[in-house]
């Protein structure tokens, strides 16, 4: 098994350097960063432009220039972002920081939400509860997020200061403005409307996961041997059944929290919650080469990291998977 | 005779479906006397399987069963889930056909049989996995002590069938049911799992059910036989004598169907089984039966004596002389 890991992670290097090679061509194609860059400082001198090129591996020859960003990415040596020449890390870190609580905390509450429900609604198919879950589970999944998080809005906070003469919750940042440091009750009020935004959608994803893995599972013939056993019915359900249920929502679940790094980029962008989403699409639409190129190592190598979890988590809960 | 160690009468099972209700069993009687093994023979779908799992309570809800089961003298049909639960596993225990399916995957295999042994007495973990490692010995798995740590896939079919045998018999039992247990399994290793089972039984004079298709595994190991057609018994006696002599033209189609040394072509029972969600009046038998009168129909005929043998078949005697 950990010799499985580390040569998966070894693996991974060329696997990263080659992903970020396509990106790398794509971004040049598409934003065309030297443009950007002209664009965003109209009298820079040409040999600004020149030193601009260099740092940031911008030669005309794409294998050339790829190599030449690669030495100063892993040297860290970065080159400041076009807009407002800021640090590019520090600016990273705080959007990555951000997401990972937004996500976490949606990812927790919408997964463990939604595997109860599965498991209720599982244990009568058919039955008044089932129906109720899964019609809230249809309807979940078919509000898009932009959708959800304008009508939360509406209500948390227009209706609610106009009913109540304040808002229930804020609608938008991480702190209200002129906030400086830490404040952990004003950090969680303006994450509950996003969380809740992107934590509906998981829910109803996993209700119906974790329902139908159940029903599968319910109907196997090692469930009715577990039962002959004469043991009770909860020990029935929760030794052999869940067990056996949670091996595939595991799985998915691994790979889907490790797409959240990617940012929740309608989420994020309504609430103007300064994270992974938000700061891709503000990078993406100044076209700023150094902001991006970043941002998408990370999200390759957590889509790697967090592949590698899911291979790992689904030998370790069965048996049958041997990984070598 | 003693009074028997599980003793059936008029049992019925009916499932609610979509379509209707299915009488699956209609009125079952049936006695099984201890250490004994006895057959019950009939083809899938006749309702051999449901009437032994009503009788173990691992019927789904859908189901509806009437009549009396009595194990040991207690009344098992109405029993609470919580008195039934201490019966399962305890007196009475199954052995199912696939055994590839049966034992779960992601438990080992010493922890599924101890899980059985605590179930029901209050059994400190060592001393249950050692007597699981002595169960596995019993069956006849060689290192039992190293195979009790492994997982279900890493034995072969014949192996987990053993390993199926030791769970069932963990708390020897009165009763055992054995659903099919070789039909899962290639020709060779039916044989040592019949050997298994008849050891068992005899070992740890456990009266064993053995549910079945095949009447050359019945004519190996059982003394007696019961013959199960569209919900009903049809015939039942000595195996030699049904053997030798069947009553009943099911089962004589049954007998003419086994392939058979020296005979050329197998003779199948020609049609099918009727549909259970409109069962036939009288001798369900009688679509297919090449001796059918207009009597058949009027009522399902009771078992009656004819020669050794008991037969549902209101021509018996009369069809007895000719061949």
């Amino acid at each position: 098994m950990l010799k499985y890991v580390v040569r998966r992670l070894a693996w991974s290097i060329p696997t990263l350097c080659f992903v970020t090679f396509l990106v790398y061509v794509a971004l040049r194609i598409g934003t065309n960063p030297v443009e950007s860059y002209k664009r965003i400082n109209p009298r820079a001198s040409p040999e600004k432009i020149a030193q601009y090129i260099d740092v940031n591996g911008l030669d005309p020859n794409y294998v050339r220039g790829y190599f030449r960003w690669l030495v100063n990415f892993i040297t860290l040596d970065w080159p400041r972002s076009i807009k407002g020449s800021r640090e590019v890390a520090p600016a990273l870190k705080d959007a990555l920081a951000n997401t990972l609580r937004l996500g976490t905390a949606a990812s927790v509450v919408g997964i463990t939400v939604g595997l109860l429900l599965g498991i209720f609604a599982a244990l009568r198919p058919g039955g008044r509860r089932d129906v109720a879950v899964n019609t809230a589970a249809f309807v979940g999944i078919s509000i898009p997020p932009y959708v959800s998080a304008i009508l939360f809005q509406l209500f948390f906070a227009v209706y609610w200061s106009r009913w109540f003469g304040s808002t229930l919750f804020p609608t938008s940042g991480v702190y209200p403005p002129g906030q400086t440091g830490f404040n952990l009750g004003l950090m969680i009020r303006h994450m509950v409307l996003p969380t809740m935004v992107v934590a509906i959608q998981i829910i109803a994803v996993y209700a119906r996961y974790m329902r139908s893995s159940l029903l599968d599972v319910l109907s196997s013939e090692y469930m009715r041997t577990a039962r002959s056993k004469g043991i009770s019915e909860r020990r029935v359900l929760f030794k052999h059944g869940l067990r056996n249920a949670l091996i595939p929502v595991v799985t998915i679940a691994a790979l889907d929290v490790g797409s959240i790094v990617g940012g929740l980029i309608i989420t994020e962008n309504i609430f103007s919650y300064p994270g992974m989403g938000k700061y891709f699409l503000s990078a993406f639409g100044e076209g700023d080469f150094p902001l991006l190129m970043p941002w998408m190592v990370l999200i390759v190598f957590s889509v790697l990291l967090f592949n590698l979890l899911a291979d790992v988590s689904y030998a370790w809960l069965d048996p049958r998977i041997r990984l070598e | 005779m003693p009074t028997p160690i599980l003793e059936i009468r008029n049992l019925q099972v009916t499932f609610n479906t979509p379509v209707g209700p299915l009488v699956a069993v209609r009125g079952v009687d049936i006695d099984v006397h201890a250490g004994e093994m006895l057959a019950v023979v009939g083809e899938s779908g006749s309702g051999k399987s449901v009437s032994f799992l009503a009788a173990m309570g691992l019927l789904p809800r859908s189901a509806t069963v009437t009549g009396s089961v009595l194990l040991d003298g207690q009344q098992i049909v109405g029993m609470s889930p919580k008195q039934m639960r201490s019966v399962r596993g305890r007196l009475m225990s199954m052995i199912f056909q696939d055994p590839l399916s049966a034992l779960n995957p992601v438990h080992r295999v010493g922890a599924q049989i101890t899980e059985m042994l605590r179930a029901h007495s209050k059994m400190s973990e060592r001393a249950a996995n050692a007597r699981a490692v002595e169960l596995l010995e019993i069956v006849g798995i060689p290192q039992p002590g190293d195979r009790a740590m492994q997982y279900p896939h890493e034995f072969s079919g014949g192996m987990r069938q053993r390993v199926v045998i030791a769970m069932a018999i963990a708390n020897s039992p009165k009763v055992l049911i054995a659903d099919e247990p070789t039909t899962a399994l290639d020709v060779t290793v039916q044989a040592q799992i019949l050997e298994v089972i008849q050891r068992v039984q005899v070992q740890f004079g456990t009266a064993v059910v053995l549910i079945t298709h095949d009447l050359g595994v019945v004519a190996r190991v059982c003394e007696r036989v019961n013959v199960m057609y569209a919900g009903c018994f049809v015939e039942r006696g000595n195996v030699h004598g049904i053997f030798e002599q069947p009553t009943h033209p099911y089962t004589r189609g049954l007998l003419a169907s086994l392939p058979q040394t020296g005979v050329e072509r197998l003779v199948p029972i020609a049609g099918f089984p009727p549909n259970m969600l409109r069962p036939p009046s009288g001798c369900a038998f009688r679509a297919r039966c090449d001796h059918a009168v207009e009597a058949c129909g009027s009522a399902i005929p009771p078992l009656v004596p004819v020669g050794e043998s008991e037969s549902a078949c209101i021509r018996a005697s009369e069809l007895m002389g000719r061949k």
